[in-house]
């Protein structure tokens, strides 16, 4: 556990000194939904009808951004060779530079996520279910995209590879996620979309700390 | 009984047969040198000693126990030092530590890191940030790093790029008294470093071109099975010509 602590403890450290990342990501969410409204036009009523599935599409393609940094910077200066050489289980080392990764883009997407919707002119009724769906979706979209950054690891233009990697396994988080709010605007439950939600977010719990080491190992050998 | 020991190995980076046959032994105290030409496996071998790869053939072991049996046991007995220094320019040279003696479980961090910060001398950097430091200071904080808490094996490549002089002799003084205290050291260099009594390890004695070993190999039907496709085309090839 104290492994976890401090691999968490130096990835913050690090994103608070190049605080940049953290607000590029979340400059890139805004920039795109606010995209929107000028591509489709100012109707009042198309924006809100499309605006979770607006919102959620730039909140994967702004947690997909920024996942080339969360091993790539530790692969090329040799940090991650010694990690692996670490006398902790490297899965605990991933899980904490993931839980690192979620706090320093998931959460300020989950902040900045009401903010939008209002934009969008989204319906009060949404914003709760909103921010419940992202507070679940978002730590899988960490988790699952740290597969994708692992394997990219050694790869040239690995920026465009991650994305065809991982877009894909996200699918169903946005179709949950996008199904959730719009359950909550007409009005119906939105509970067995956020359950599914959580048993994503389970799952990728229990399988990406592997896959991701597993993917690391082979590109440190 | 010797404490660390490989025993028959082959390692294969690739599609190259890097080097075949290789043994090594090594007591408490000793100091191993690996000697050869670029690319005679110096770095491939202190990889597979440190586990970082699988050797294809053969097994290393401490005090009889295969390494690939319990890895973390192993990881907590070595240090390693490779090419790269591993050094964070946003952070301090104590935080750049800080890390590495987390990880080990380390009680007294602090103490710690003070201690081999003086032993490198650059006790006065410890507050300035990686971005600032020169190579050679860089090279010493990565050197900082194998002195904090208990190992019992150090496996330094190349340890003395970009150092000095002076930081060479400083270098042999902290092998000198590690070994005094029992560790093992492997290591690879192109400098003299000042070290008592190495066993040398030359490297170039042990690589095999791969048109022998894969005739070698073919007499062996169940490593056969496991060739790679490639590397059987490649053998017809060499025969053609």
């Amino acid at each position: 556990m104290n492994a976890f602590v401090a691999i968490l403890r130096r990835d913050l450290r690090l994103a608070l000194r190049q605080g940049a990342d953290s607000v590029m990501v979340v400059a890139f969410f805004i920039v795109t939904t606010t995209l929107f409204p000028f591509g489709v036009g100012p109707e009042a009523n198309i924006l809100a009808r499309i605006a979770s599935g607006v919102i959620w599409v730039a909140a994967l393609l702004a947690a997909m951004l920024s996942l080339e940094r969360v091993f790539q910077t530790d692969y090329e200066d040799g940090t991650l060779e010694l990690l692996t050489l670490s006398p902790v289980p490297l899965e605990l080392l991933v899980l904490g530079k993931v839980c690192a990764h979620w706090l320093t883009t998931g959460l300020p997407l989950i902040i900045a996520a009401p903010v939008m919707a209002v934009m969008l002119n989204m319906d009060q009724d949404g914003f709760g279910t909103l921010m419940i769906a992202m507070l679940i979706g978002t730590p899988a979209l960490s988790l699952i995209g740290a597969i994708g950054a692992a394997l990219i690891l050694g790869a040239r233009r690995g920026g465009v590879l991650v994305s065809l990697l991982v877009l894909p396994l996200y699918i169903p988080v946005l179709i949950f996620g996008a199904g959730a709010v719009e359950a909550a605007l007409l009005g119906i439950s939105a509970q067995a979309q956020l359950q599914i939600m959580g048993a994503i977010l389970l799952l990728s719990l229990a399988a990406a700390p592997f896959a991701t080491a597993h993917a690391i190992r082979q590109a440190v050998e | 009984m010797t404490v660390f020991t490989g025993s028959d190995l082959t390692c294969l980076r690739g599609e190259r047969l890097v080097f075949g046959d290789l043994s090594f032994n090594a007591n408490t105290g000793d100091a191993v040198m690996l000697r050869g030409r670029n690319g005679a496996g110096k770095s491939s071998l202190l990889r597979l000693m440190a586990g970082l790869m699988a050797p294809r053939r053969g097994t290393i072991r401490w005090q009889g126990d295969d390494i690939a049996d319990d890895k973390i046991a192993h990881r907590a007995r070595l240090h390693y030092l490779g090419h790269q220094d591993a050094i964070k320019p946003v952070l301090s040279v104590r935080d750049n530590l800080r890390l590495w003696a987390e990880l080990r479980g380390i009680s007294d961090i602090d103490a710690e890191i003070d201690q081999a910060l003086r032993a490198l001398d650059i006790h006065h950097l410890g507050k300035t940030a990686g971005r600032y430091l020169s190579s050679g200071q860089k090279r010493r904080t990565a050197l900082a790093r194998i002195l904090l808490g208990q190992s019992d094996l150090w496996l330094l490549d190349e340890p003395t790029v970009g150092l000095d002089r002076e930081s060479c002799a400083e270098l042999a003084r902290l092998i000198a008294e590690f070994r005094a205290r029992g560790g093992i050291v492997i290591y690879s260099t192109h400098v003299d470093l000042d070290i008592a009594a190495p066993t040398i390890l030359d490297l170039d004695q042990f690589a095999i071109p791969m048109m022998e070993w894969l005739v070698e190999q073919d007499d062996e039907e169940d490593t056969r099975e496991s060739l790679s496709p490639d590397m059987n085309q490649g053998k017809s090839a060499e025969a053609a010509i």
